[in-house]
């Protein structure tokens, strides 16, 4: 086993930031999908590295090895024995255990919203026939609601969901984009990228940040597909703007701000990006660097997993006496 | 907008008439739900989604002159479902990702921001 098993854990530190950083340089449409698979990239390759630690600790218990066809006199070779591997792989052991237990409750968190969400539309628990009916445009649901809030609910059949309130605080043509926008969410099924980025948080701490920022993308994505389809790019920034301004003034409850950043938080950013299009992005060999490194970042996350994945394999080979042990 | 509205999906146009008429408040005639979307419809295709909208019950109709006017009909039957959703999803500690909010929360800075923006337009 080599230094290749830990190369994978150790690379969401530097791409990460790294992939953020080039998200804001490029499209939406392409900034979000950069995001997401990095995030899948990655969280996939830190799972399968903690899984080969784990399995080699596991073939030095002796019910593992036997169970594992091990010649007895071999065991593992002493590339892969040697005491350091004890309490690595039982931190790998136990890591995977806490990314299962945040992976589980992750899924449940977002299946008890989507019920909750999909109950509140007066939609009965989807039975066969909405699942098998192939799904047209997404239906607009009116909740009786003076609190304005609207939403898109994936799922059969897709829905939009809008308060009352939401409707009332927009003109006709900016209902017209609020409607475009949510359709543009549905129809890029988001939701899949979104819970892409979510568990891959859950695999790897330095990937949390990815979750914020696809989320950013996204909705700028959903932002730009209405301003096309509406005409209207000033009219789809009025519409964000007035529904933040109506769904802040009247907030179910009280709750505490966080510190402002200094150039504001999502909404005033959108509606930045929608009134001034077009403006000056980093010179383009510094986002190209950028790309070619977070596509390194990405080769060397594959290349080192499949290595530690190799080495595991041959190893288990030589210990099972299919293979002459190598020597030293 | 530069294509024709009949060649729109249709659930598009019933989501512009629905929304226009949960807006006003009141009942609308085919003449004032024309007015109120944002789309170049023809007064028979106003009439035509209306109709489909009426069928499924979506909204309910009454007569008023020589035509019909048209409220929506509550949905959420029970209302609690929906307030109970929202009080739950607004604790806010771990918001739901799967639900694409259209806007996220602001803070008092954004506030102030957001109406620099917009300017007069707002």
């Amino acid at each position: 086993m080599t230094l290749a098993v830990w190369i994978p854990l150790l690379l969401p530190l530097l791409a990460a930031p790294l992939a953020r950083r080039l998200a804001e340089q490029l499209a939406p449409r392409t900034a979000a999908l950069t995001l997401a698979a990095t995030a899948a990239a990655l969280g996939t390759a830190a799972l399968a590295s903690l899984g080969l630690l784990t399995v080699t600790g596991l073939l030095h218990l002796p019910y593992a090895a036997a169970l594992a066809h091990f010649t007895p006199a071999r065991r593992l070779p002493d590339a892969l024995s040697g005491t350091q591997w004890a309490p690595a792989a039982a931190a790998a052991a136990l890591a995977l255990l806490v990314i299962g237990a945040l992976a589980a409750r992750t899924a449940h968190h977002q299946l008890a919203d989507l019920r909750r969400a999909r109950r509140a539309t007066g939609d009965a628990p989807a039975g066969l026939r909405a699942r098998l009916r192939r799904s047209g445009p997404a239906a607009l649901t009116v909740l009786d609601d003076h609190r304005a809030d609207a939403y898109a609910l994936p799922g059969r059949p897709p829905r939009i969901v809008a308060t009352t309130g939401m409707l009332a605080a927009l003109s006709a043509p900016e209902r017209a984009a609020l409607l475009a926008h949510e359709r543009a969410h549905l129809a890029g099924r988001h939701h899949l990228l979104l819970a892409a980025a979510e568990y891959a948080a859950a695999c790897h701490p330095a990937l949390r940040p990815l979750r914020g920022a696809l989320g950013y993308h996204l909705e700028r994505w959903a932002d730009e597909c209405a301003a096309a389809e509406v005409g209207d790019r000033a009219l789809t920034a009025r519409a964000i703007g007035r529904a933040a301004l109506a769904a802040s003034r009247a907030p179910a409850d009280p709750r505490p701000r966080l510190a402002p950043a200094a150039a504001g938080g999502p909404v005033p950013r959108r509606v930045r990006a929608l009134l001034t299009p077009g403006r000056p992005r980093s010179r383009r060999t510094a986002r190209t660097l950028a790309a070619l490194a977070l596509a390194g970042c990405l080769a060397a996350a594959a290349v080192t997993t499949a290595e530690a994945g190799h080495d595991l394999h041959r190893a288990v080979e030589t210990a099972q006496g299919e293979r002459p042990a190598p020597h030293h | 907008m530069t294509d024709s509205p009949a060649r729109r999906p249709s659930g598009e146009l019933e989501s512009q008439v629905l929304a226009a008429l949960w807006a006003a408040g009141a009942p609308l005639t085919p003449q004032q739900v024309q007015d109120a979307v944002d789309a170049d419809l023809a007064r028979t295709t106003v009439a035509t989604i209306l109709a489909r909208l009426h069928e499924k019950g979506t909204v309910a109709r009454s007569k008023a002159g020589r035509s019909f006017a048209y409220t929506p009909t509550v949905q959420d039957a029970d209302g609690l479902a929906a307030r109970r959703m929202r009080t739950e999803l607004d604790r806010g500690r771990d918001r739901s990702t799967v639900l694409a909010r259209f806007v996220s929360d602001l803070s008092d800075e954004d506030e102030r921001l957001l109406r620099d923006l917009l300017g007069d337009q707002s």
